[in-house]
């Protein structure tokens, strides 16, 4: 689950993170005050108005701006608020923009931008710290063009971060002085937010360092690792529904995991590699898939039908692939979960059903014998041949 | 012969007595697998499924010699129960769980690495060697004895590839279902050196999927391999930044995409299969079988 910049920052500052100093907004009149609460705080005269989606690249998509005066702030934020915001990350429909941040200026003449970010390092089952003098830009960029930029820590889970790690990440960063105390400050902060909430990445970037002395996340970017929910309520309660297509909360309040896809054939799987596989093999049948969808072990009649309703809300579906691998599940329990789903809900496109596994064969008796118009299959190459047919 | 289970396992079901661990051990127990007792804390004593309870691993190696664990253990605790199985001297840990936090597996990866013992999972079907044992939750009647070591990131795909494999005579020496998390205790690179130094096995199917770099890290290992390794990736049709279903299936800042991995395997040797339909046609072609 991701957070906003907004709720990002929040939780980086009870852990000791110093932030930009913002106050989030839902109108033009509550930015303008939120403006007048940071002159009144900070004596700032210059803000940065923030569009609030999940979304990377914001600032060149138009969604990040500057105002000079409180009139400015009134105004942008009017353009921000409630545009539709295209970024690389959003896809060509964008994403609504419901709220702004509005953030104090920080920067200073002679200000420098710096990245650091914490992450998971699945080649070494370690968490791994990041930190870059090639800040305020794509880190993906800097990582593919000139690695050596990248500065990386490792974090031996079993003892912990080393303050030894944190001051000699700070020294190859080139700061020196009372500066460099900050960021070692900053550095074990950022760490301890990324493990107390049970992050799946933490990223300041850019991370500002001030002739002053000042060192300050000016944007935060925090991801949760889903399967901690049970111990993160507070955290959990952040989430924003409004960020995920409404397909796919719809998906998991039935326990099912559907990813909406942009081709025309609609496919159910149980497990998810399976599932994987089952979009690759719609595309080499000449389709290409509409979703992800998988079903999990039970695959009974309620899951089953919320499936189909789910995929069938899509108006470029052409044709469904339904695939089981019965093991312990048996397929003619399936068979029969897949009979009453389909008699329940009105099917407009062909529908192919493949079942294998522990009494396949019964259960493609009971599939012909349902009167439910379907085509039917044991092997998986008997599947794509009649998704081809279908789509023919 | 197999790997990492077999005849010789003496396995403690973790979680024994709870709805999950009852219905697997009864499978287990129905394959043929030595299910020498399970652990459920409190209920040490008593008798579940005609094996004994005990309240601690330890318990369980002490008194009946335990050297295998498969763990049905409730996400919150689940790594605890593969730290207690490590330091209770058991060899394999077959973790099924799934929906452990990565803060909490961690520790427990590097804990039994430091210990010696070996972890397969978490989040995983677990393994199986035809006509001896059936150490997790894999549908046992679609297995047969034979030639080909198969593992694989996901469980009905592994299904899927075994069916396939049996329906042409080929049987299995062991399956490996490693697990979809991005911390795992026996990667890719792992399960293929077992499967090397193993007499029985002939040659290797590998399921991989899209996220991180495990079938990379593999890939340099198969360059080295005697045997041949078959190997498809799920997932090239899947968007980049966009989990698909497994914690670990996700394809970030552009990296760990199925072509980047079908790539490095080709280059290493490896014979790659693009369509998970022809698994087993494409092995029975090379092992000179009839198709």
């Amino acid at each position: 689950m991701k957070l906003h910049e907004y709720q990002a920052k929040d939780v980086l500052s009870k852990y000791g993170v110093v932030t930009q100093p913002g106050i989030v907004a839902e109108t033009p009149d509550e930015a303008v005050a939120a403006a007048e609460k940071l002159q009144a705080e900070t004596g700032t005269n210059v803000w940065v108005i923030k569009a609030q989606i999940h979304a990377g690249g914001r600032g060149k998509g138009g969604g990040v701006k500057l105002a000079k005066s409180l009139d400015e702030v009134r105004e942008k934020a009017d353009a921000i608020l409630g545009m539709q915001l295209k970024t690389h990350q959003t896809g060509p429909e964008g994403q609504l923009v419901r709220k702004v941040l509005v953030a104090g200026d920080v920067y200073e003449d002679g200000a420098k931008e710096y990245y650091i970010g914490v992450t998971l390092d699945r080649a070494t089952s370690m968490n791994v710290i990041m930190a870059s003098t090639e800040g305020g830009v794509e880190i993906e960029e800097v990582a593919a063009h000139t690695p050596e930029k990248i500065l990386k820590v490792w974090v031996d889970p079993t003892i912990g971060l080393r303050a030894y790690q944190v001051t000699d990440l700070v020294n190859r960063l080139g700061l020196t002085g009372d500066v460099a105390k900050e960021a070692r400050r900053f550095v074990s902060a950022l760490y301890k937010t990324y493990e107390a909430s049970d992050a799946s990445l933490a990223e300041i970037n850019p991370l500002l360092v001030t002739p002053s002395g000042k060192v300050l996340a000016v944007d935060g970017k925090i991801s949760l690792d889903d399967n901690a929910a049970f111990r993160q309520a507070d955290l959990m309660a952040l989430r924003d529904v409004h960020e995920e297509s409404p397909f796919e909360v719809e998906a998991s309040s039935y326990g099912l995991n559907y990813v909406k896809l942009d081709g025309n054939v609609g496919c159910m799987v149980n497990g998810a590699g399976l599932a994987m596989g089952t979009m690759d093999i719609i595309k080499l049948a000449g389709g290409e898939p509409a979703n992800f969808l998988d079903v999990g072990g039970a695959a009974n009649p309620q899951t089953v039908e919320a499936g189909f309703r789910i995929i069938l809300k899509d108006p470029n579906v052409k044709a469904i692939l339904v695939n089981i691998f019965g093991g312990i599940v048996r397929c003619d329990r399936v068979a029969a979960g897949i009979i009453e789903a389909a008699k329940n809900v009105n099917i407009p496109v062909p529908l192919i059903v493949r079942l294998q596994g522990t009494n396949a064969e019964e259960a493609m008796e009971m599939l012909k014998a349902s009167g439910v118009k379907m085509e039917t299959a044991i092997l998986l190459k008997e599947a794509a041949e009649k998704v081809s047919e279908a789509l023919a | 012969m197999s790997i990492l289970v077999g005849r010789d396992t003496r396995l403690v079901v973790q979680g024994f007595t709870g709805k999950e661990g009852t219905f697997h051990s009864e499978q287990m127990i129905e394959y043929g697998t030595n299910v020498v007792g399970g652990v459920t804390p409190g209920k040490g004593g008593s008798s579940h499924l005609g094996r004994p309870v005990f309240n601690s691993v330890r318990d369980a190696v002490e008194k009946e010699g335990a050297n295998t664990s498969v763990i049905f253990v409730p996400p919150p605790f689940a790594a605890d129960a593969i730290i207690e199985a490590a330091e209770a001297g058991i060899g394999v840990i077959v973790c099924i769980t799934e929906g452990i936090p990565v803060r909490d597996m961690l520790p427990a990866y590097h804990y039994v690495q430091n210990k010696g013992a070996r972890l397969v999972g978490p989040n995983c079907p677990g393994v199986l060697t035809p006509g001896q044992a059936k150490v997790g939750i894999m549908p046992g009647m679609i297995f047969s004895e034979g030639p080909v070591g198969v593992v694989s990131r996901s469980g009905t795909l592994t299904y899927e590839a075994v069916d396939q494999l049996t329906r042409r005579g080929l049987g299995q020496t062991t399956a490996v279902g490693i697990g979809g998390d991005p911390v795992i205790g026996t990667r890719f690179v792992d399960a293929l050196q077992l499967f090397e130094a193993d007499g029985a096995t002939e040659a290797v199917v590998m399921i991989g999927e899209i996220g991180g770099t495990a079938e990379e890290e593999a890939a340099e290992f198969i360059r080295t391999m005697s045997k041949p390794v078959f190997s498809f990736i799920a997932g090239a049709t899947a968007p980049p930044g966009r989990r698909m279903g497994h914690a670990g299936a996700i394809i970030a800042g552009g990296k760990g995409t199925a072509e980047e991995k079908f790539a490095a395997l080709e280059a290493a040797g490896a014979t790659v299969v693009r369509n998970p339909a022809d698994i087993g046609e494409t092995v029975a072609r090379h092992l000179g079988q009839a198709v």
